[in-house]
């Protein structure tokens, strides 16, 4: 990969649990082959909905205060948190309405429905198409590795613990194998009444 | 604009639009191409045991979106003494143009039959693998478009895992994923062959926490892997799938093994 | 209209001049078909969404319906497909309130040609349109660039080769409902198993005057061998540098939460807000 979506690098992953969600990203930003930060997380809280993002930084930046502002004036409109089906939506049309000048990033939202307490996660493309997934979700530029990790990882009604396993080792073993990303990793387990929030110790090369 | 520094044409002083770069020639020119290569797709893996090595391969053979064969082996079997080689002891597996693999299998087998010929002793899997490189690097300009493993048992009987680049850039191994899916197969062998990334649970806090150590794979152990990692990637790679090719090399033979895959 | 922002548009076209190459987006690389039978028309597709060679989405919806008595298989650009065939259905909705008529399947078909011919084929949309509507039943496809036909049976997509040899083979004037849900079936399936684009699921939407079934995962003949063995790691295997816990319990450390009591709310009279009831 050559492209606008591979000059900063990064990876962020998603997975359903039983009655828990799981989202995690990796710490890195460069330029090119250069890294420039290894403190550079790319999943933001909103309420009770988690988004991670993942593709060119300037972006990654914009989006995600953009949302802030966009979930902000929801909840002031509202008198509510916004769920995470809706905030996908959200998503959705405004990543669309740049259909011919698009953002370059890779969303992915996490969270537990509101009211059910159901997993939810999608991901998206950089114009907005949903991929409602019931196991995972993968983007950056690490989206092959993960793909791999996580088809042979994953299994249905993992238990909070077992999530946070899974999915950490899902996401160090595949930016070990991607140049662009790595640096460390943040991981949060979502769960009814709490959420842990894990820094990885992971390689930093 | 260190950012795109890689493209030194590019950073002119200041870019126009009326300016942009001319990917053609001028008018009037006419570009004429040779394209002798063709990608047709599929997947190999091989891991290296204690006194076994296992080499696979789907038998999917794509063009574009196109599937032109279901059963075309990715693996054969290298130097044995007759045509149905069945007493080869070396593996080798080649994914990417399959013209060109096959035509490397061919003058491998060649050369390691004329060696057994010529010694009254098959090839070793280490002077089989060196004079692979010293094949692939001759056509250094006009390459055979392929990524070779090869495989067998060392001198000691210890499994031996080599693999290549297309110009002969080689190295032992101990496990190896190559071809369409290997970016996806790559990390979870990295995990679960040498357990890259996971500690022993309560040896210590952070930083002092112990590797888990390495132990060889049993047999059974890496045939497992093997499937489940061929049946992940054919879920997420339109390229992999139809059937899985297995060989096991062990001290008495080669052994195959034809699994079922997905065929969508 | 959409309002289309192209704020980014020239930001976007400089990247891209200096070489960056632009992102791919999610295409349905697809097998979608239809066909008219006595007294209705069916259209099915797979469930296979792609990235290049990677499968985004193994089971996608790509029927989307546009009103109840219509309904829309798209192929192309997933994005597109998906926002093209909403805004559309939101019209015809708003002209089927405003006449106080059923949408009729032309209608729905003049709006799509013309949203995408204005666009010029950037729009990435490639549709099979069916319904019944007060005129009959009808089944067109409309292009990305806003051409479209009318046929008996049609099929689009990256499979519409091998779906189309299906129906060239068995297809026949008249057929009962059952001929033609088993005959669009076997058309999908043939671009399932025979088209890399396309994969998975077949999903099949059945229209009549009276009502629509929809038949997702009609055929399901790719389900996943269950793994040999489970991988999951004995509790703290991975190294972990910091952890931190927020309950909901706790959140009042970090952000002042009120519960505010009914007598409280209505204390200030004066401020109370203006409700629409």
């Amino acid at each position: 990969m050559s492209g606008i979506f591979a000059i900063n690098g990064g990876a962020c992953v998603a997975m359903v649990g039983k009655d828990c969600v799981a989202i995690a990203c990796d710490l890195r930003l460069g330029l090119q082959a250069l890294t420039v930060s290894n403190n550079f997380p790319k999943i933001f809280q909103y309420g009770d909905v988690f988004l991670g993002l993942t593709g060119l930084a300037t972006d990654v930046s914009t989006v995600s205060d953009l949302f802030r502002y966009k979930v902000n004036m929801y909840r002031l409109r509202e008198e509510r948190d916004i769920a995470p089906r809706t905030f996908a939506n959200l998503v959705s049309s405004t990543l669309y309405e740049k259909r011919f000048g698009p953002y370059f990033v890779g969303p992915v939202v996490a969270g537990l429905d509101p009211k059910t307490g159901e997993p939810f996660i999608c991901g998206f493309d950089s114009i907005g198409c949903i991929d409602f997934a019931k196991d995972f979700i993968v983007s950056g530029t690490a989206t092959d590795q993960l793909f791999g990790m996580c088809e042979s990882l994953w299994e249905p009604d993992m238990t909070p613990d077992q999530l946070f396993e899974t999915i950490s080792q899902s996401l160090l073993n595949a930016v070990d194998r991607d140049a662009l990303s790595g640096w460390g990793a943040h991981v949060y387990i979502i769960e009814k009444d709490k959420v842990t929030k894990r820094l990885l110790k992971g390689r930093q090369d | 604009m260190a950012m795109f520094s890689q493209n030194p044409i590019m950073n002119g002083p200041s870019y126009s639009f009326n300016d942009a770069p001319r990917v053609n020639g001028p008018e009037g020119a006419r570009q004429h191409r040779f394209d002798p290569y063709t990608d047709n797709g599929g997947s190999t893996l091989a891991i290296a045991g204690a006194d076994f090595t296992i080499m696979a391969g789907d038998t999917r053979l794509t063009s574009g979106y196109s599937i032109n064969s279901r059963h075309h082996p990715k693996l054969f079997k290298i130097g044995g003494t007759t045509a149905d080689q069945k007493d080869a002891t070396i593996v080798l597996s080649v994914v990417g143009f399959m013209a060109d693999g096959e035509a490397l299998k061919e003058r491998l087998d060649t050369i390691c039959k004329m060696y057994r010929y010529r010694h009254g002793k098959p090839m070793s899997v280490k002077a089989c693998a060196q004079r692979l490189s010293t094949i692939l690097y001759q056509k250094r300009f006009f390459p055979y478009y392929a990524y070779a493993i090869l495989g067998g048992l060392d001198e000691e009987g210890k499994g031996a895992v080599y693999s290549y680049d297309p110009v002969g850039s080689y190295e032992r191994e101990q496990c190896r994923a190559g071809g369409a899916a290997a970016s996806l197969i790559m990390p979870f062998l990295d995990n679960q062959v040498n357990f890259k990334n996971q500690y022993e649970p309560g040896s210590g806090e952070g930083h002092a926490l112990q590797e888990v150590a390495r132990r060889p794979l049993t047999r059974n152990e890496v045939e497992t892997l093997v499937k489940d990692a061929f049946d992940g990637a054919v879920e997420r790679h339109i390229e992999v799938g139809d059937g899985l090719q297995m060989m096991v090399i062990t001290s008495t033979g080669i052994e195959e093994i034809l699994l079922p895959l997905k065929k969508d | 209209m959409p309002g289309f922002d192209f704020s980014n548009y020239n930001r976007n076209a400089a990247l891209c001049a200096r070489g960056m190459s632009l992102p791919k987006a999610t295409s349905t690389g697809t097998t979608i078909v239809g066909c008219i039978f006595d007294g209705g028309v069916v259209i099915a597709a797979d469930t296979r969404a792609t990235s290049g060679p990677i499968v985004a989405d193994k089971n996608c919806e790509k029927l989307h319906y546009i009103s109840p008595n219509i309904w829309c298989a798209g192929a192309g650009t997933a994005a597109d497909t998906e926002f093209t065939t909403a805004l559309i259905s939101s019209q015809l909705e708003l002209h089927s309130l405003s006449t106080g008529r059923k949408p009729r399947v032309v209608t729905c078909m003049t709006l799509l040609k013309q949203h995408l011919f204005r666009y010029q084929g950037h729009i990435g949309a490639y549709l099979v349109v069916a319904g019944v509507d007060p005129t009959g039943t009808h089944l067109f496809t409309v292009h990305a660039h806003g051409s479209t036909d009318k046929l008996p049976y049609v099929t689009m997509g990256s499979g519409s080769l091998a779906a189309m040899s299906v129906f060239e083979t068995l297809w026949k004037p008249s057929m009962t409902r059952d001929e033609a849900v088993e005959l669009c079936s076997q058309a999908i399936q043939s671009g399932i198993f025979n088209d890399l684009g396309s994969g998975s699921n077949v999903d099949v939407a059945i229209i009549t005057a009276d009502k629509t079934t929809l038949k997702r995962n009609y055929v399901k003949p790719n389900e996943r061998v269950p793994k040999l063995r489970s991988y999951v790691f004995r509790r703290g295997t991975t190294a972990v540098l910091n952890e931190k816990i927020i309950r909901k319990e706790d959140l009042g450390n970090y952000v002042s939460v009120h519960e505010l009591s009914t007598a409280a709310a209505e204390e200030g009279g004066d401020d109370k807000m203006e409700v629409d009831t």
